[in-house]
């Protein structure tokens, strides 16, 4: 995956490389800048079983800010923000894997370095016993949750 | 004998005359009988599924991921660009603004609407609001939810949108949405049952045509649905594995 472009960026950052489970690595540039979960709405997506995006529905596209040809084909990781501990990733994988739904907090990472946080669920997506991909929607949280979460997740790495 | 058909019992009370000219086109266009049966309710639908007396129905998007999983019907159609959205509103005078300034302890109308009930409560949960904390009334009408709010004997009510929008002018100012859902990806569904399955292809060929029926669009005007659109076996199962995941 290409690392993140300055031009991109949307004020000051740093920079932060993030090593994925497959070995590979993404320079990452962030900011302080947090996007706001709209009211009423569901950020949807599916993957194919390896993780690649398939399916964004303009809830994703709006708050990640990638175009959806840049999101269809990139893995799920392209969301993710070095303050999110590997091992809730491990976990989510594990559950999915397993055939059973994950739920969580997650901070997700913009193209423009920004950030955004979100309740997650995902679940294997079975056709005639076979796991075909994963469907994740995410929904508004509480600023109580991000709260602790803020607090909790440093203390995981 | 007839087949059975039956409509989500949700709909508006303004179609109510429009389901009936629907079906009465539609055993025309099929030539084979067909009786509408209506229900008060979501329970009572649900005792008609389960003795499998329904063969046709329009389905709330909740009972249709019953209706596949457990009682192998078939998806056939989709009211073109009609989603199941909701609106939670308070009374206008009600202190709060927003999702966040509600509290536990906070009264809840809402009616048995299964799906509606789902989105509205999703839509509380930035309030870390949830059934342990809340407490609720469930009505038989949106209009009775209504009133619940005015009264001030709830705090908020959870409305289908089309249902709120559909209330009149001199109730809907004294109600203020708080918020308006837009997942435009749940919606109803036509769906028959295994021993429709034989005339699948000509109940979709009525359907997806009955737009350029010259009787069609006068039915379609009575039920509020633009046309009829495919509703393929994958689509279905897009929104069964959307709704497993806002089903606690």
């Amino acid at each position: 995956m290409q690392d993140m472009n300055p031009d991109d960026i949307n004020g000051e950052y740093r920079e932060v490389v993030l090593t994925f489970h497959d070995g590979s690595q993404r320079k990452t540039l962030v900011t302080d800048i947090e996007a706001p979960f709209p009211d009423g709405r569901l950020i949807v997506s599916r993957t194919d079983p390896a993780g690649i995006i398939t399916h964004v529905n303009q809830s994703f596209i709006d708050m990640a800010g990638y175009s959806e040809e840049e999101l269809i084909g990139a893995p799920h990781h392209i969301l993710r923000h070095p303050d999110m501990p590997p091992a809730a990733f491990k976990g989510l994988w594990e559950t999915i894997q397993a055939g059973n739904r994950w739920q969580g907090y997650v901070k997700n990472l913009c193209k423009d370095g920004g950030y955004y946080w979100v309740y997650a669920t995902v679940i294997p997506n079975t056709r005639n016993n076979e796991v075909v991909g994963y469907t994740s929607v995410r929904r508004k949280p509480s600023r109580k949750k991000i709260k602790e979460c803020e607090a909790l997740y440093p203390t995981l790495f | 004998m007839p087949y059975q058909f039956t409509v989500s019992p949700d709909f508006t009370p303004e179609h109510l005359s429009g389901w009936h000219i629907f079906n009465t086109w539609l055993q025309k266009r099929l030539s084979f009988g067909i009786h509408l049966e209506l229900y008060d309710s979501f329970e009572q639908q649900r005792d008609a599924i389960n003795s499998d007396k329904v063969d046709l129905i329009y389905a709330n998007p909740f009972d249709a991921a019953m209706l596949v999983r457990e009682k192998n019907f078939i998806p056939v159609a989709k009211p073109k660009g009609k989603h199941d959205e909701a609106i939670v509103a308070v009374n206008d005078e009600h202190a709060a603004k927003c999702i966040e300034d509600l509290q536990p302890g906070t009264s809840i109308a809402s009616t048995d609407d299964p799906d509606v009930h789902m989105m509205g409560m999703l839509m509380l949960e930035p309030a870390d609001l949830n059934a342990d904390n809340t407490t609720h009334t469930q009505c038989n009408t949106y209009v009775v939810v209504a009133k619940e709010l005015i009264r001030g004997q709830s705090d908020v009510g959870l409305f289908l949108a089309e249902a709120f929008n559909d209330l009149s002018g001199m109730v809907r100012k004294q109600l203020r949405p708080l918020v308006s859902s837009e997942i435009f990806v749940i919606h109803h569904v036509l769906m028959i049952s295994p021993k429709l399955a034989e005339q699948k292809t000509k109940i979709i060929d009525a359907l997806l045509t009955m737009h350029d029926d010259p009787k069609g669009p006068g039915v379609l005007e009575s039920l509020g649905v633009e046309r009829w659109e495919a509703m393929e076996h994958e689509d279905m199962e897009f929104m069964i594995d959307l709704m497993s995941t806002l089903v606690e």
